[in-house]
């Protein structure tokens, strides 16, 4: 109580001791929890291959840096790399684009058939992936014989399998983002000549910012991140790194420690950028999703 | 300016020329307002059937078929198999629909149990954090982390931590706390169900975290200045104001937590492989496994199109009722 008494304290009433022990204790184990895998991802990829073969230890034997060499000789791990990027960063920036037209017509148009729209693109979130693994596999080779423009196997095809899983969730989060920027905006723009593709690019795309990052984060996760379409639809070319990591560990050894590393490097971009914009996250979903 | 004023000009000296070009004009004008709507939302629309509702269809009319590996170059040459993928699927006396009808209440064991803990612990750290303290802003980054990883290389570490031989559960609870008489499998066997549990909560509750904290930013402050004012507590604060406060955003939290952890194939599919010990075998593996491993699509796509009419019938009960109850309250 003491430390709370000399702050002027936020709210009216400082909160009882109960809550803060309450608080402290949740807090401290959740954190726990939370780093355990972290603290084990870190640590095993600087321990030498005994280490890690061996009973598990908190403390290293000893420190090395050769695991992070080791990865890119062991898998061809810079070539699932520029794959994972190739199609995660493209279906992203498609997926935003397509999102911020559709969320435009449903939140600033009325049409026929708005309502059937919105809730078909939301209610495919529901299908399981499973269901149309196989019909997909199917149509795009179907499409590969008819036309000759290879989508199985290819980046393109997953590029366009990847966006439209991030598809509903965009929209859905855009529209009530959009919706919150007040219509007399994009009006006044109109009033001063520009067309309807004006108002949105010169007026509610710079309002909807923390949004529109918000969704592209989503997007990046999702199509980065994504396992079992990936380990259909790729062959040895255009393998991404949600397969590609299985590969430490089909040898007779499995180097736990190379894999800590490889796991750790495919990371970093993502929880980089994740970390840098999450408050975009959550602004974008408290004016977006959640209403 | 520009644009509008020229077909505006335009039309007028149509008019003067031909009585019937202006209507014409004018109506052109009108399809392209009503289709512009149309226009913007073409390529979502087309991607959403080339990639949901088409293949949804054809999984459908597969599931009606007999798809084996003979006529995988061509489905449309394999014969018509009528009801017989699903009288196999709902067999239970059968091995097929056994397997199938086992996947199924684990997985549901394992979705109730996930979703609750999921929301219990993203909920409290919600609540929790609501008031700032020293540190807060660097915790809420770091409960962000495990949702921020790639499925693969968080499950894979989980994977390493839970080795019999090599892993850190084991040698905590075996060698450091002496509680077991042998090292046990995380992975094989019943544990394996725990084990998917632990992993499925580590990386799902961040989410429910993330979607709370933005709920709880909409709660106005003067309704706990309000509260503190009539003497109440922060525990009933918590009670009163702010878990009430959060029913409607709890809606659809809960729905698509549900769905997500329903339909997980990422997780049990790092951490198991191919074909997941039967404790853990959630249906979406199991599915996979039916059509993949055995090369009998159209049997996983029957089962397939089951789990979708489960959905369907539990996110329409779920709406129907949560609804209703909302606006009983309302009233």
């Amino acid at each position: 109580m003491a430390d709370t008494a000399h702050r002027p304290s936020r709210s009216p009433m400082a909160p009882p001791r109960s809550f803060l022990w309450s608080r402290r204790i949740f807090l401290t184990l959740l954190t726990v929890f939370v780093l355990l895998p972290v603290f084990v991802m870190v640590t095993s990829s600087l321990k030498p291959l005994e280490d890690v073969t061996g009973k598990f230890q908190w403390i290293p034997s000893g420190l090395t840096i050769r695991p992070y060499f080791d990865i890119w000789e062991t898998v061809p791990l810079a070539d699932y790399f520029t794959n994972s990027l190739i199609v995660a960063g493209s279906a992203t920036v498609c997926s935003v684009v397509i999102a911020v037209f559709a969320a435009y017509a449903v939140s600033r148009y009325t049409f026929r058939g708005k309502r059937v729209f919105t809730v078909t693109v939301l209610s495919t979130q529901m299908f399981p992936g499973i269901l149309f693994l196989l019909p997909l596999f199917l149509i795009y080779v179907n499409i590969g014989n008819a036309t000759g423009i290879a989508l199985f196997g290819s980046r393109f095809g997953l590029i366009l399998t990847y966006l439209t899983f991030s598809l509903p969730f965009s929209i859905w989060m855009l529209i009530g983002y959009f919706d919150s920027v007040p219509r007399d905006l994009d009006e006044a723009a109109k009033v001063d000549g520009c067309g309807p593709l004006g108002a949105l690019f010169r007026v509610i795309v710079p309002a909807a910012i923390p949004g529109i990052v918000a969704v592209a984060v989503y997007a990046f996760m999702t199509a980065w991140g994504e396992v079992l379409f990936a380990s259909v639809m790729t062959n040895d070319a255009t393998r991404t790194l949600a397969v590609g990591l299985q590969g430490y560990s089909t040898q007779n050894d499995v180097y736990w420690n190379q894999i800590m590393a490889a796991s750790l490097v495919v990371s970093l971009p993502v929880v980089a950028g994740f970390l840098l914009l999450q408050r975009y996250l959550v602004t974008g979903l408290t004016a977006g999703a959640v209403k | 300016m520009t644009t509008t004023a020229a077909p505006a000009t335009g039309e007028r000296t149509a008019q003067r020329n031909d009585p019937g070009a202006a209507p014409r004009r004018r109506r052109s004008g009108r399809l392209r307002r009503i289709g512009l709507p149309y226009l913007l939302l073409l390529p979502a629309l087309l991607l959403e059937l080339l990639v949901h509702l088409v293949p949804m269809v054809i999984g459908i009319v597969v599931s009606f078929r007999e798809l084996t590996q003979f006529y995988v170059r061509d489905w449309t040459t394999s014969p018509w198999a009528g009801l017989d993928n699903y009288t196999l699927s709902v067999d239970f006396d059968a091995p097929v629909g056994q397997a199938l009808l086992h996947s199924f209440l684990i997985t549901c064991l394992f979705t109730v149990l996930s979703v609750g803990l999921c929301w219990l612990l993203g909920t409290a750290a919600a609540v929790f954090m609501q008031e700032t303290f020293r540190g807060r802003g660097f915790l809420r980054t770091l409960f962000l982390v495990p949702y921020a990883l790639p499925v693969y290389a968080a499950v894979i570490t989980w994977a390493f931590m839970f080795q019999r031989d090599n892993g850190l559960i084991n040698h905590v609870i075996h060698d450091q706390l002496g509680l077991t008489d042998s090292p046990p499998f995380w992975l094989l066997g019943d544990n394996s169900f725990f084990t998917l549990l632990v992993v499925s909560v580590w990386k799902g509750w961040p989410f429910a975290f993330l979607i709370m904290m933005a709920g709880l930013q909409n709660i106005p402050r003067d309704i706990y200045e309000a509260a503190a004012l009539d003497g109440a507590g922060v525990w009933q604060q918590i009670r009163r104001i702010t878990l009430p406060s959060l029913r409607p955003v709890n809606q659809v939290l809960v729905l698509v937590l549900f769905l997500w952890t329903f339909n997980d194939f990422n997780t049990p599919f790092v951490l198991f492989g191919k074909s997941a010990p039967a404790a853990a075998d959630l249906i979406s593996i199991h599915i996979y496994q039916s059509s993949f491993q055995t090369w009998n699509f159209g049997a996983g796509s029957a089962m397939s199109v089951l789990l979708l009419l489960f959905l369907l019938v539990v996110t329409g009960l779920y709406l129907l009722f949560t609804s209703r109850g909302k606006k009983a309250s309302d009233g």
